[in-house]
């Protein structure tokens, strides 16, 4: 129990930022149209490639003989750069459609 | 001083992202909110490769890697996104998804490495182990669920039942979890790096068996609650490393996804748990009871066109084979021949029509067919009773009573078109053959339906023609 209360106590910026994140979440997209279903699961897609800064930091702390962590961070880096990318790209292309629609 | 600017990068990127997830749920807003969003990401980006210290106070190196490796991203990003047919939507975004995952996953392999390099103990900090294999676990699923579910989507696999199916994957995730224990707790003869290879091992394994047995009609609902796993992932990537924005970026995506993944499920009218479990398409007990075979008429294209042109009012329903076949612009044709002749048309959108929710709006917005004649499945099934014709172009499981009458039919419960109200049916379809979730479709044997065989682009294009004979 000491242990767990010393946990939270320490964490708990982390914590406060998880819950409310959490419940940001949740409400941000209650009740959205059906319509939107495709392009605002693709643009979610793309916001979770921020796990590129992840890799970024991967890449750039690895030491310049550790060829397995330079080939990896590498490999992470094009990965995510591909959700980051391709994600925003394609939600763009769907959502163009409708906006074109909208204006005639 | 660069520190402080790192931490308000961080800051205005995770607004964007709340900000940009906000705007994406109203038509109106919804492009520009996701370029907010991309301008958030690409200022954290920046900032990072800049401005990150690691906590001894030194900068980032290997800056050629790093934009070797963002300039190929980038590059092979926005090739394949733009050059993927609007048809291939769906499993591109998979695609993406998997590519995320696979990023976290790489993330928790290095760091694992380099503790175990450093020649550290993993029980000294347990809170950080779990972390990193968190991360590499939920990763891992990710990125091999979502190459599955490519892979469905694009046709190159089939659904497949595997005897004892949840028993094995309820199994494989004990196992994961007593893994992860051991390792966390350094509890167990087995050296570190073993273990780490043996998790990440069965969880390639978990993503592939957690799939695997779900039906292609289901994998926009699998997609979603994959893509809020990689926002999990994310996320702990952002507790390993202290970075705030992944963190707010992966949770938020984490929790949105999961909202979003039951507004799908209720879209169909099922629970999340029927979608995982329930293993519905083609091989499902009771698929088979639908009294199959029967007698269908066919129409011929001349009596066709003489019905809908002297109708007043036509309701078009499209499913996946018009999109298939890319008929959305020659239906747009037929829509304004018949148009011009004075009859009403209108197209009835199911929300799961298409292989995603909003999919067949997006593909008819592609052939320029107006916004206000997609009319949404509650609006549009009181008017069948006063509809001369329905059209229903390649769809099946949307249209199939058996959804309403058969509560042993796989697809029971699930709100469907109610077409059968209108005086006449024509069906296209290529053959007789049952739709995507495999399911007989009754439909097609009731005496007001009548078959008009061929491929829809072909058959449209013919039906045009001849309605235009006749006008």
């Amino acid at each position: 129990m000491e242990n767990i209360m010393l946990f939270i106590s320490e964490n708990i910026e982390f914590i406060f930022l998880l819950t409310l994140m959490i419940i940001v979440g949740f409400e941000v997209i209650s009740n959205v149209p059906a319509v939107l279903h495709t392009p605002l699961m693709s643009g979610a897609n793309a916001i979770h490639g921020v796990v590129i800064v992840g890799a970024i930091i991967v890449m750039g702390q690895a030491e310049s003989d550790d060829y397995l962590a330079l080939t990896l961070g590498f490999l992470a880096v094009i990965l995510g750069t591909l959700n980051v990318v391709g994600g925003f790209v394609v939600t763009d292309r769907m959502l163009e459609m409708f906006k074109r629609k909208k204006k005639n | 001083m660069s520190s402080g600017f790192l931490a308000l990068s961080y800051l205005i990127g995770s607004v964007s992202f709340i900000m940009g997830l906000k705007m994406l749920s109203h038509p109106e807003t919804a492009r520009k909110g996701n370029l907010y969003a991309g301008m958030g990401m690409t200022l954290a980006i920046f900032a990072t490769i800049f401005l990150y210290k690691d906590s001894d106070g030194n900068p980032l190196g290997n800056y050629l890697w790093i934009f070797g490796g963002l300039a190929i991203g980038t590059v092979l990003g926005n090739y394949a996104a733009k050059k993927v047919e609007m048809t291939a939507m769906p499993q591109m975004v998979s695609l993406f998804n998997g590519m995320g995952g696979a990023c976290a996953a790489i993330i928790s392999v290095v760091e694992f490495n380099h503790i175990l390099h450093l020649g550290k103990d993993f029980t000294e900090d347990p809170a950080m182990t779990l972390v990193i294999l968190a991360g590499l676990v939920i990763g891992t699923i990710s990125f091999t669920g979502s190459m599955i579910a490519f892979g469905k989507l694009n046709g190159n696999l089939q659904d497949r039942v595997i005897p004892l199916q949840q028993v094995i994957n309820i199994g494989l995730m004990l196992f994961i979890l007593i893994l992860a224990v051991m390792l966390t707790f350094g509890l167990g003869t087995i050296p570190p790096q073993t273990l780490m290879y043996l998790l990440l091992a069965l969880s390639v394994l978990y993503g592939v068996l957690f799939v695997m047995p779900i039906g292609g009609a289901d994998m926009p609902v699998v997609i979603s609650l994959l893509n809020s796993f990689t926002g999990i992932a994310a996320a702990f990537g952002g507790f390993l490393y202290d970075n705030s924005v992944m963190l707010t970026g992966g949770i938020l995506v984490g929790s949105a996804g999961t909202v979003l993944t039951v507004l799908m499920c209720k879209a169909m009218n099922r629970s999340l748990l029927n979608v995982i479990v329930g293993s519905f398409g083609g091989n499902a007990a009771g698929s088979g009871q639908v009294a199959s075979g029967g007698n269908y008429k066919e129409v011929s294209l001349t009596d066709a066109a003489v019905l809908m042109m002297y109708s007043k009012k036509v309701i078009i329903v499209p499913g996946y084979g018009l999109a298939v076949a890319q008929a959305q612009h020659i239906c747009h044709e037929l829509e304004k021949v018949l148009d011009h002749n004075g009859v009403e048309v209108k197209y009835a959108i199911h929300p799961v029509a298409g292989r995603m929710p909003g999919h067949m709006n997006v593909l008819l917005a592609e052939a320029d067919v107006s916004y206000d004649k997609l009319i949404d499945m509650e609006e549009i099934n009181p008017e069948f009773a006063q509809t001369d014709v329905v059209l229903v172009l390649g769809a099946n499981d949307v249209v199939n009573p058996a959804a309403k009458s058969d509560p042993s039919s796989p697809i029971y419960g699930m709100p469907i078109l109610d077409v059968e109200d209108a005086s006449h049916v024509i069906v296209n379809k290529r053959s007789m053959k049952p739709g995507y979730a495999g399911i007989e479709n009754d439909l097609f044997f009731r005496p007001k339906t009548s078959m008009l065989f061929g491929d829809a682009k072909d058959a449209l294009t013919k039906l045009v023609a001849e309605i235009k004979s006749l006008a």
